[in-house]
Formats: structure tokens, sequence, C-alpha cells
């Protein structure tokens, strides 16, 4: 297997120009388990941590556009994403283990598209937005456009993922994501659930973005709960509520992790985590 | 086949390979350092980690074209007592923190790497920092004990590092 290492995008293009059956390998913390299990077997891989264009935090303002090779241990420790996008912390913060957050990307979690991708919920929660590049152009689509299943994207050949644009959100939100696994560290979800959540001085929400991972073959976001909360309480009781609207908008699997039945009742369980915020107003 | 440059342990290294050679077979078979072991070969268990330009890599999950013009560190690399790294080992040998010893060296090394982050972590701040580390021994008392050693003697000395 040849591996390339370009550094600069007009490497990246003639190298993929040269090469169009490489494979593209981000942080490798997934792809070359799969390449030594004999699971795919790439002829050549192009290894992007060298492109610095793709890399890096950049503040434009209302938006971050987040370089896709930016490595998960760079946007943990980030004042700026400290400062505005909580949510998508908590979750990196939560992904892997130090040395794993220190080689993978968050560009490579989208595009390995796994349907307990760690950063994807806070992603879908945020509305990010795809950069993807090719030699002569450039596109953009909303995450839940590009991510079609698991594994799978919308990834096109000769294309590649070169940033995640996120609006900062307007206003206080009350941020929060959280996992559950069968054990802290290291270990892969078996439902997570990131919440984006405004309310007003009398604790009624005013606006909320709910994402599901790990109980669907792709993150779950519905508006159907979403709109249902909306002018309610945060409360226990008004969040109960919307109980029979979230099991229907699961389709969770049973496998070694844990049962479909459990995914459903824990799932159902993490958005009352959220009425720990009733009361402090944000 | 690649000729490849590195630094290896302090030493600029050049040497010739197939790119897509694990780095762990490299440094174990290669070059005879066998510090970093290979435990799962998946990532999960932190036993190859090493050190690339400071910072934890684990090595299984490297080829060997992506060390070109990088410093790899190893505990090889490093002298008992001369440096972080060698009081991090002898804060392990004086703690008990060493039973089979098949973790240790991937260990030291995210010790090494947490540290150089942030000087003084609690002692959950530990744990999470060694979080990518599997000991099947000590039960991991041991070992953030020897950590909290190494963070009050180097506060002790009046130093940062």
């Amino acid at each position: 297997m040849n591996v390339l290492l370009p550094s600069t995008a007009e490497d990246l293009w003639r190298i993929l120009g040269d090469n169009p059956d490489a494979l593209l390998c981000a942080g490798g913390t997934d792809l070359l388990v799969k390449v030594r299990a004999g699971m795919i077997r790439p002829v050549s891989l192009v290894c992007l941590e060298r492109l610095d264009d793709f890399r890096g935090i950049r503040d434009e303002g209302d938006t971050f556009s987040i370089g896709a090779c930016t490595p998960h241990t760079e946007i943990v420790t980030s004042s700026a994403i400290d400062a505005f996008l909580q949510v998508l912390k908590k979750a990196v913060h939560v992904l892997g283990s130090p040395p794993i957050r220190n080689m993978a990307t968050l560009g490579g979690n989208i595009c390995t598209a796994s349907p307990a991708g760690d950063t994807l919920p806070a992603l879908y929660a945020l509305d990010a937005e795809l950069e993807l590049w090719s030699r002569s152009h450039v596109r953009r689509l909303p995450i839940d456009q590009f991510i079609t299943g698991p594994g799978k994207t919308t990834l096109r050949k000769g294309e590649v993922l070169a940033a995640v644009r996120v609006r900062k959100p307007a206003g206080k939100f009350i941020h929060h994501f959280e996992k559950v696994g069968q054990r802290q560290a290291m270990s892969i979800s078996i439902a997570n659930l990131a919440a984006l959540v405004k309310v007003d001085q009398t604790d009624t929400i005013e606006n909320i973005s709910l994402a599901w991972g790990s109980v669907g073959p792709t993150i779950v976001r519905s508006r159907e709960v979403e709109t249902a909360l909306k002018g309610t309480k945060l409360s226990v009781e008004g969040l109960k509520q919307v109980f029979p609207l979230i099991d229907r908008a699961l389709s969770p699997i049973s496998d070694v992790r844990a049962s479909s039945t459990y995914r459903r009742r824990v799932s159902a369980n993490l958005l009352l985590r959220l009425a720990v915020h009733e009361g402090c107003r944000t | 086949m690649i000729s490849l440059t590195f630094v290896l342990n302090g030493k600029i290294t050049t040497i010739e390979t197939p790119p897509d050679r694990r780095v762990i077979d490299l440094l174990r078979e290669d070059f005879g350092l066998t510090a970093a072991k290979e435990g799962c070969g998946t990532g999960e268990c932190g036993a190859c980690t090493i050190l690339v330009d400071g910072e934890s890599r684990l090595s299984c999950l490297m080829l060997a074209a992506q060390l070109e013009g990088r410093s790899v560190t190893t505990v090889e690399g490093l002298e008992e007592g001369t440096n972080r790294v060698g009081r991090i080992q002898a804060a392990f040998i004086r703690h008990g923190a060493v039973q089979c010893g098949f973790c240790t060296p991937g260990m030291v090394l995210a010790v090494s790497d947490l540290l150089d982050r942030e000087p003084k972590p609690d002692r959950e701040r530990i744990r999470e920092g060694i979080s990518g580390n599997l000991c099947r021994c000590t039960g991991y008392q041991k070992i953030v004990d020897a950590v909290e050693a190494v963070i009050s003697e180097t506060r002790g000395k009046g130093q940062n590092t």
C-alpha cells in the first residue's frame, strides 16, 4: 500500500488526480483498524494530516469554520469553542481517549459516519454545514444531507471534506451532551443526546434542538419532539409529555452493547437530565 | 520502499522501509526498541503509546511514512532521573505502580503528555489523562499515586516541568 502525504491543496489535487482509487485517511484511528483487519484493501492511502489549509479553528464573526483535519484535542482545548460551542466540547471530551483525540479528527468522525459517532449529535443539534472541496468546485451542504446511513455519505469521488461550519448560537443556550456507554472512557455510545435549549424568565422553552446518537441508522433529530416542547415549561413532568413522540422517532437496534428496548428507554430518560437546568435562567 | 528520515529519541535517523509498515513494527523489529508493546492492535489499550512531536500517539495506528520529519520519543530514549519522564519512571518504581510492566512504557508517556498540557491535574484529571491506557494489574491506584508524587515533587522544586 502506497502512503502519500500532501502538504498543500495543490499537492492533494495532483495526487488525487494521479491516484483516482486512493483512499483518504484523516487521523486513521478507524480506517487503519479496518485496513489491518483486511476489511478494506486500498492500493494507496492519502493522509490529510499535513494539510494546514484543512486544519484549525477560524472565528468568522457569527460562524466558526473548523478545518476538517483538526484533531479533537485542538477542539477540546480551544478557548473559542469553550466560549461558544460547549455542546461540541462536551461531546469531544468523551470521545475515545487522549491519544485517540490527539490523532483522530472532526472530519474523520463525520466521514466515518458511524451511528455512534460522538461529535455527530452535537453537530446535528448545531445545524452544522459541511464544506466539500474538489479540484475546481466547492459545495456546502447541511450535515444531515451528507450522512445517509451507517458508514455512508454523499462524498463524491475526488472530493474532500475541508471544513465544518457552525453558526454561533444566538443568545444564551443551555448546551447539553450526555453519553451512555459501558464504561467512562474508550467506550462506544449505547445512546447519547446533544441538546441546545433556550428558556425564558419563567423556564418556558423558547427554542430547542435535540439530536440522539446510536439509536438509528444515522443521528435522529425530531422536529416533532422539538415543536411539541416549544412553549412548555422545562421540567421533568413537561419533558415526560413527549416520551411517546421520542419513542416513535427512534429506531435502535439490539447489539453486543445493549438491547433496542434499553436504548429506547435510556434515550427518553436522557432528556429528563435537561430539567437540572430548571430555575437556572440562562 | 521509501527512505524515511526522522528523529528517534533525539537522533536523526534514516531507514529504508515500506511506507505502510506500522510504526510499532518499525520500532520493535527494525530498531529493536521493544518498550512500545502491541496489546490490542486497534488503538484501545494504549500499550503502544509513543510521543510524536511531544504528543501521545498510538504506534499501532500509524504508518512509517507518517513519521517523515517528525520527532519520536519512546521510553528507551530517556535516562532515569535526568528529565521529567525519568522522574515519572522513578515515581512509578517507588510507588509500586509497576506490576507486570506491560502497560508501563505507554503509561509513562501518557503521563508525560498529560503533565505537558496540565502541570497540576487532580486525581480525576489524572485518571482522565491515563484513560487510554489499560492496566490489568494495579487497579490504577498506585499509578495515580505515582503521578501525584511527581506533581508534588515538581512543585517542591519550584519547576514548571
